[in-house]
């Protein structure tokens, strides 16, 4: 089964830190990806810029519209995600509990789903 | 049922083949090794990534199970090692598993076979709540996955993974320990062992609501279960189990019609019950009465069996059944046990004094919400002759059934009563 893990950050908990704190975690992040290769569940993870860079696109009425940022305005952000192979979501949970930025952020882990042609 | 990343690398088969034989002793083992489901959780995960790498090379090892055993176990002591960079502790357990597995900590092939039945004490621990232990049992020791379990059991995945989070939580913080309880804990604790598997057999043989009248696959795993522990602890009231679940499972070709109506007991085709699981149930009960420590499994065993040899429903010796209910009574009484005494009753003695039986409990307050107590009752009314009661102790039950395939038979014995005056 593929797992999406999406990771919500608080800038707030990252401003206190020094540099070396931050490079830490983004190593760390680099060498769980290496274990999550090694085992075989890796199949494909990205960080995201910030949400300042984003725009957010509606053609609701056929009309084009576009607005800066994300839809909703959170303290937390969506700063990253992996796709990964488990064999169920008690797996999967356990590799996001290994995820170094689960000790300072939210990791949301959602079945990937599969969208069927419905023929008329 | 997929093993994920490792079995998807593997070209043959023979690593699939491989996991659903060994897979569950090997983590059993692991677990006692290690002592932490996760770690040992994933060095399963990695002992199979490194047979899938290397056994379609080097061939099959001689003892596979140990053979993953010993590559799991070096696996998460290399896995503790590299994450000892960020926790001192990982590091401490990482010495204390590697002077373990310097010294040979035994990995004979009876040990291995007795971690299972170790896991399974644990995962039947009487500090977690039921619903766990079984969730756990089915997911550590039969192997289905999260979203299996939650689908046979109508719970959403995410509550059901968060059950089985808490549990092995619970396990860790309790230092719960990793062992066969010693001869006076016994008893109490393979009871909650076997609670746990027929509530797993029941749960499939007679799923609670929705449509499918039997899940095959939960009674087939709950009946494996019975045969592991049977194996490992030859105990009398695990003998009785066996046996119940085998007479029970015995009848399933005859319990509904193709369409998937209910075929009561009294109108089943005798000739579709499976004899082989039938004689295997039947010789289990006379070993279970050999023991001479007869408990309450044995004993719905034994009323099962009486079933069993009657050739028709009105062979049936109900005088033998109505006998071992009152055995049943003393060993182990409840309000359902008394239930099922009166409709014994009834068949022996006539409708009249079933009812005086099923009134009784009604009167009491016991039962009142369940919906075998009132078809009990309409049956009764019905074989009585007394149309409208019948017909008001129909309608009460279908009030209360949950189940389709319970409420269309309610339904068509109402239809056959006729329209009310």
């Amino acid at each position: 089964m593929k797992y999406m893990f999406l990771i919500y950050l608080d800038d707030a908990k990252f401003a206190p830190m020094s540099q070396d704190e931050r490079d830490g975690f983004g190593n760390a992040m680099l060498d769980y990806d290496d274990e999550l290769r090694a085992s075989g569940n890796y199949l494909f993870s990205e960080p995201l810029k910030m949400p300042n860079e984003a725009i957010t696109v509606r053609t609701w009425d056929g009309t084009l519209s576009t607005t800066d940022g994300p839809f909703a305005e959170t303290k937390e952000h969506l700063s990253g995600f992996h796709i990964i192979e488990a064999r169920d979501l008690n797996e999967a949970v356990a590799l996001a509990a290994r995820m170094p930025l689960a000790r300072v952020g939210s990791i949301e882990v959602r079945p990937v789903g599969h969208l069927e042609r419905i023929e008329k | 049922m997929t093993m994920g990343a490792a079995a998807s690398t593997a070209s043959d088969g023979l690593i699939e083949s491989a996991y659903r034989e060994h897979s569950r002793k090997v983590l059993a083992t692991l677990i006692r090794l290690l002592g932490d489901f996760d770690l040992a959780e994933e060095a399963l995960h990695d002992a199979f990534v490194a047979a899938a790498d290397r056994w379609p090379r080097e061939g099959m090892p001689g003892n596979p199970s140990a053979w993953l055993v010993s590559a799991g176990r070096f696996k998460a002591i290399d896995k503790l090692r590299r994450r000892a960079r960020f926790n001192a502790m990982e590091a401490e357990i990482a010495d204390q598993l590697t002077a373990d597995a310097e010294e040979g900590e035994d990995m004979e092939a009876t040990s291995i076979k007795d971690d299972q039945l170790r896991l399974m004490f644990t995962c039947c621990h009487p500090v977690l709540p039921q619903p766990a232990q079984v969730a756990l049992t089915l997911r550590e020791l039969c192997g289905l996955t999260t979203e299996e379990i939650s689908r046979a059991f109508l719970a959403r995945p995410p509550a059901l993974a968060q059950r089985i989070v808490r549990a092995k939580a619970r396990i860790r913080e309790e230092r719960i320990p990793y062992e066969v309880p010693e001869l006076s804990a016994l008893p109490e604790r393979l009871d909650a062992v076997l609670r746990v598997i027929y509530l797993v057999f029941n749960e499939g043989y007679s799923a609670h609501s929705g449509e499918a009248l039997t899940r095959t696959d939960l009674s087939g795993e709950a009946i494996r279960l019975g045969r592991l522990m049977l194996d490992l602890l030859p105990q009398a009231e695990t003998m009785g189990l066996l046996a119940l679940m085998l007479l029970h499972e015995s009848r399933r070709p005859a319990r509904t019609t193709p369409d998937g109506e209910v075929v009561l007991l009294a109108n089943q085709d005798r000739t579709l019950w499976d004899q082989a699981l039938m004689a295997e149930g039947f010789d289990l009960i006379d070993r279970a009465f050999a023991t001479r420590q007869i408990g309450p499994y044995t004993l719905q065993a034994a009323i099962a069996a009486v079933h069993a040899r009657a050739g028709t429903a009105e062979d049936t010796d109900w005088g033998e059944i109505v006998g071992l209910y009152d055995v049943l009574m003393r060993a182990a009484p409840s309000p359902v046990v008394r239930l099922n005494r009166a409709v014994a009753v009834g068949m022996r003695d006539g409708p009249r004094a079933g009812l005086a039986l099923v009134n009784g409990l009604i009167e009491e307050g016991n039962l009142a919400d369940y919906h075998l107590t009132y078809a009990a009752q309409a049956d009764f009314y019905r074989r009585a002759g007394e149309t409208d009661a019948a017909r008001q102790a129909y309608e009460r039950a279908l009030a209360l059934a949950l189940q389709e395939p319970e409420r269309r038979f309610l339904q068509q014995r109402l239809r056959e009563l006729g329209d009310a005056p």
